[in-house]
């Protein structure tokens, strides 16, 4: 559990500085972001990662669904009362909630850009001699009103998803430490604040990027 | 002071349970919340109904037997005691209260409020202990020279009066904090080095064959433990167990 959620933590990172390229204007930031999203699909070592990053979902996934049979059935008989926000987080509560909503929302982005990109139907053209797809359309027009009638939906789900993933993070980012014992009283405080940085700056910038491109659309 | 009761009754392991409502008076706010309950006992017994069974032994907080979950956590509200150290004064006037046993398949009901917590002697048994030589020619403990951290660290985790109270607050119903506080008070210190590696592999297992949940790092143990038991603990225990499992 804890080495599958910290592996797809670096893999939010990589993911995250990728299309934070999304934010760069005009052809030149269209061309570097199809070049980019080329290379993530042609390069072998990005191939064996992302092959190790399917590999984490489904264990951590998996994983986490045997950890919450086991863990319901520990308890098969309720509390009449439980005052459970007396001694606990609400996110350490809900971990399989959220995650189950993250796998919706995964299954849903992949659907949306990953799909699209491997077998849709996506226009190509010539960047310096290299053919490349055009995501970088694929993207803007699916969080513009005008090319999608369901781009605030889309928007407003895309955020929301990301809310969840703060959650789930600002509990699973500590809690991975210390399932891996990898925690001490002397970096407690560290590891609990670089793992509230990294909940909310993460999530934060990603939902900005369909905001950012929905409300381009009025400015 | 007047309290209405709301209480499990549960005649054995087999039969169903469920809530039954009782209305106390003349409760004295510098009661414990065990001697509320030898008040309503003696109403009911007066009554010629059947008194609520309930475990204590003690009442001065360290044995561990008083189990009681009040108004949804464990040992009720108070911090840092067990219910035999509640005052009825933690509570106000004309509150409503629930009290129901702790709940996780591995303490079965045995009647009422009391449960049966063997699971927690059968984990020590598989490795809560030390090697000791017996011949005569023991070695004089205080000889053995330990950090003072270490032993501090030791004794604050032998303060584990294996009450429950961590499993029963666990949503999981997990024993991580109750088993990493006897792994850690044997292995932290010298005398604890020879089983050190097997212990945690025991202990870890029988934890698993009793049928606790798995741990997930909530933290409400370490809130609900009246010990102030520490999560370092179970970190602890973590690495140790990651260590023995592989050398
Ligand atoms: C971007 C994707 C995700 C990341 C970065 C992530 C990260 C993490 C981390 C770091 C942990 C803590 C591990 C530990 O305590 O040892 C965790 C726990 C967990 N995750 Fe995820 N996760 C992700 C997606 C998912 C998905 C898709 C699901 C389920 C379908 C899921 C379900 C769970 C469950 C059930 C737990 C542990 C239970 C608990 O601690 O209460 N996660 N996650
Ligand atoms: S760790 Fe705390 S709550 Fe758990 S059994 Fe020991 S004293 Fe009780
Ligand atoms: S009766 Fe002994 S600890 Fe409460």
């Amino acid at each position: 559990m804890a080495l599958s959620g910290l592996f797809l933590c670096l893999f939010l990172v990589g993911h995250l500085l990728g299309n934070l390229q999304l934010f760069v204007s005009g052809q030149q930031g269209a061309d570097n972001f199809n070049l980019y999203a080329k290379f993530m699909t042609t390069n072998p070592i990005v191939k064996v990662l992302s092959y190790l990053t399917y590999f984490s979902i489904i264990f951590h996934m998996v994983d986490g669904l045997i950890l919450t049979i086991q863990n319901r059935r520990a308890r098969p008989k309720k509390y009449v009362i439980e005052k459970g926000k007396a001694n606990s987080s609400w996110a350490s509560r809900n971990m399989a909630l959220l995650g189950t909503i993250l796998l919706v929302f995964i299954a849903t982005h992949m659907q949306n850009f990953w799909y699209v990109m491997h077998f849709g139907e996506i226009s190509h053209y010539e960047i310096k001699g290299q053919n490349v797809k055009d995501l970088h359309h694929v993207v803007m027009s699916f969080f513009t009103p005008t090319s999608n009638s369901y781009a605030a939906f889309m928007v407003g789900f895309y955020v929301l998803s990301m809310l969840a993933l703060a959650y789930h993070l600002h509990h699973g980012f500590v809690s991975a430490f210390q399932s891996l014992g990898l925690n001490h009283i002397k970096y407690n405080k560290i590891i609990e604040i670089v793992g509230a940085g990294f909940s909310v700056v993460v999530p934060l910038l990603f939902a900005s990027i369909p905001l950012y491109v929905f409300i381009k659309h009025y400015l | 002071m007047q309290f209405t009761l709301k209480v499990w009754r549960q005649k054995s392991q087999s039969s169903k349970g469920a809530i039954e409502t009782y209305h106390l008076s003349d409760i004295s706010e510098d009661m414990s919340f065990l001697e509320m309950f030898d008040v309503l006992n003696d109403k009911l017994i007066r009554d010629k109904k059947d008194p609520i069974a309930f475990d204590h032994d003690c009442r001065e907080g360290i044995c561990g037997m008083c189990s009681m979950f009040i108004n949804g956590e464990a040992h009720g509200p108070g911090r840092n005691v067990t219910t035999c150290q509640l005052h009825m004064r933690s509570f106000k006037d004309g509150d409503t209260i629930y009290v129901e046993p702790w709940r996780s398949s591995a303490f079965p009901i045995v009647k009422d409020l009391t449960v049966d917590r063997s699971a927690f002697d059968r984990i020590i048994q598989s490795g809560g202990y030390v090697s000791v030589n017996t011949s005569g020619a023991t070695q004089d403990a205080n000889a053995i020279p330990i950090p003072k951290e270490d032993a501090d660290s030791a004794f604050d985790a032998a303060t584990c009066i294996g009450c429950g109270a961590c499993v029963a607050t666990c949503k999981n119903s997990s024993a991580m904090l109750f088993v990493s506080a006897k792994v850690s008070q044997l292995s932290l210190l010298p005398q604890g080095q020879t089983e050190a590696n097997n212990r945690v592999q025991r202990m870890v297992n029988q934890m698993d064959a009793e049928g606790f949940g798995n741990c997930t790092n909530t933290g409400a143990c370490e809130v609900e433990c009246p010990k102030g038991i520490s999560l370092t603990n179970i970190a602890r225990m973590n690495r140790e167990f990651m260590k023995s499992s592989v050398g």
